[in-house]
């Protein structure tokens, strides 16, 4: 063998082989449900079932998009999710900017308790919160949800956005002021022009979190506000069986949260490691 | 009122809106938890609700599932995290090389991380079925298995296979922070280590895990308290059964309050449950407090 060729043998082996392994880890589970959410539902217990759909079929969408409520299901998400996002964004921007720009008496606990909000058992404050959204009679409601999800979506937004706001130049506002400007002028004609692309990025990953999430959905919500997720794990409930439903679900579900992923993946983690890989 | 005042008060009004929605989202709810723990409070007996003190929490000492639950928890995190870290540092190591597909391979890896648990809990019930899983089926077919295995069903697997989901459900965090971390390494440290004559290996062990130290225990820190938290893929896949297999502590506490609406205990056991996460949570603030401007 030439050099050249040992090189290239090198590189398959301890380069492209592994790496294409781990990519097909990564990606199997979801191709999986996609090959099974493409079979005609009669043939998922069959001896003689196939690995690759034959023929492939779309009934399982259509059965799902005409029998069940998925697409209100979907709505119910898109509301809960958008004002998850408005509520986490309006509160957080003007908090993220007084720790960036500030310095104050109390700051630092203070950031340090939004960082520990975002890590509380969600198990301590479900209850509570159910019992509390029961006296004000928020349970089963987009408002409730919006609420719950905002317990989250506020210190998560804060801290991103304290690392966008810290990356702008102080002296920008600081000349904004001279000109007459008062502060928040100044955050919104100078600072958050700059740090739009990493407020609209800390904006989507809220609403993927709020899209994903579970938990406070089933408790708090479930009946009239019948989000994705717990939609999701109802057909599972009560349709043991209907794994061409369900697969086709997930496959939908989880479509858009993850091309909304890839799209903002690059600036969402140059923001978390700027927070969180330092020393 | 003098502008000084006023500019002195500025940052407070900036951050009043975020933290009265704090108070009334989290902390309000959070006091709310402790002071049920203190009472029997049981949703079908109301007329029952008595303030029972420390009770609750002595039960607890003496309640053989929640032994059982906090030492599957210790096994939940103690396998979970370091093979996440390993598969996610391996991952990583990839990534750092130049090849032609780095782009699609990184954003394909992301896919676990990107996903609903709900959907992540479908995804690999389906794989684990008992009767059609392709897991079964693939082992099957090798000759490593004889027969159909009930991945969930069985308590000596459950755990595990919950575990396997979750490591994949995680490993791309550990991917992409470490792979963050490995290009902030100046590269001419390894050139200067190649000249004077060091092997991959003595390079690994000189130069990428000094460098990456900061990175790795930041990102196993934050990961021990996630996967700590996180319930949700094992109430999707088994609901913690079968029987108690596959209880974790915070999961033992959601199903006490919520499924058998037994507030009060079901309480002090979320409370006892983030008292020990507390520990955690307390190191690695201080980590973060230390580096802060």
């Amino acid at each position: 063998m030439t050099p050249r060729q040992i090189k290239t043998l090198r590189s398959l082996l301890f380069l492209h082989l592994p790496m294409l392994l781990i990519v097909f880890f990564a990606i199997a589970p979801y191709l999986w449900m996609l090959l099974t959410s493409l079979k005609d539902e009669s043939t998922l217990f069959t001896a003689d079932r196939t690995f690759l759909p034959d023929p492939i079929t779309l009934q399982n969408y259509v059965r799902l998009f005409a029998k069940t409520g998925f697409i209100s299901n979907l709505g119910h998400s898109f509301i809960v999710a958008g004002g998850a996002v408005l509520l986490g964004l309006s509160v957080s921007i003007t908090a993220a900017y007084s720790f960036s720009r500030y310095r104050f008496a109390g700051r630092r606990p203070l950031m340090l308790m939004f960082l520990l909000i975002n890590m509380f058992p969600v198990v301590l404050l479900i209850i509570p919160l159910f019992i509390i959204m029961k006296h004000l009679n928020l349970l089963d409601s987009h408002l409730g949800l919006i609420l719950a999800h905002s317990t989250f979506a506020i210190p998560f937004a804060t801290w991103m956005m304290i690392s966008y706001f810290d990356v702008v130049p102080k002296s920008l506002d600081e000349a904004a002021q001279v000109d007459g400007c008062s502060p928040i002028a100044a955050m919104i004609k100078v600072v958050l022009p700059v740090t739009l692309p990493g407020i609209i990025a800390t904006g989507i990953y809220i609403f993927i979190t709020s899209w994903n999430e579970y938990l406070y959905a089933s408790v708090l919500a479930g009946q009239a506000v019948r989000v994705l997720t717990v939609a999701i794990q109802t057909l599972i409930g009560e349709y043991e069986i209907a794994w061409g439903l369900l697969t086709a679900a997930g496959v939908i579900g989880a479509l858009p949260v993850t091309l909304l992923f890839m799209f903002v993946q690059r600036r969402l983690i140059a923001g978390m490691t700027q927070g969180a890989v330092k020393g | 009122m003098s502008a000084q005042s006023d500019v002195r008060r500025t940052p407070y009004i900036l951050l009043s809106p975020a933290i009265i929605a704090t108070l009334v989202v989290v902390f309000y709810p959070m006091l709310q938890a402790g002071i049920t723990s203190l009472y029997r409070s049981i949703l079908w007996k109301p007329k029952d609700v008595a303030f029972i003190g420390l009770d609750n929490y002595f039960a607890i000492l003496h309640d053989p599932v929640f032994w059982d639950s906090l030492g599957r928890t210790a096994i939940w995190i103690g396998l979970t995290v370091p093979l996440q870290l390993a598969l996610g540092f391996v991952t990583a190591l990839l990534l750092n090389r130049n090849f032609w597909w780095r782009p699609l391979a990184r954003s394909l890896i992301l896919i676990p991380w990107a996903l609903p648990s709900v959907v992540i809990g479908l995804m690999w019930s389906w794989i684990y079925h008992p009767q059609v899983g392709v897991l079964n089926d693939l082992l099957m077919r090798c000759g490593m298995l004889q027969s159909a295995m009930p991945w969930l069903a069985n308590p000596d697997t459950a755990l595990y296979a919950i575990i396997a989901a979750l490591v994949w459900q995680g490993f791309p965090f550990f991917a992409i922070m470490i792979l963050a971390g490995l290009q902030t390494i100046p590269g001419n440290l390894y050139e200067a280590a190649s000249i004077d004559g060091a092997t991959t290996w003595q390079k690994f062990l000189g130069i990428t895990l000094p460098g990456l130290k900061g990175v790795l225990v930041t990102a196993v820190m934050l990961r021990i308290i996630w996967v700590a938290n996180s319930m949700d893929v094992i109430y999707v896949m088994t609901g913690g059964g079968p029987g108690y297999a596959t209880h974790t502590l915070p999961l033992y506490a959601f199903k006490r309050t919520y499924s058998s609406m037994d507030f009060g205990y079901g309480s002090a056991l979320a409370v006892t449950f983030s008292l020990v996460l507390l520990v955690l949570i307390t190191i690695y603030l201080r980590r973060v407090g230390k580096d802060m401007k």
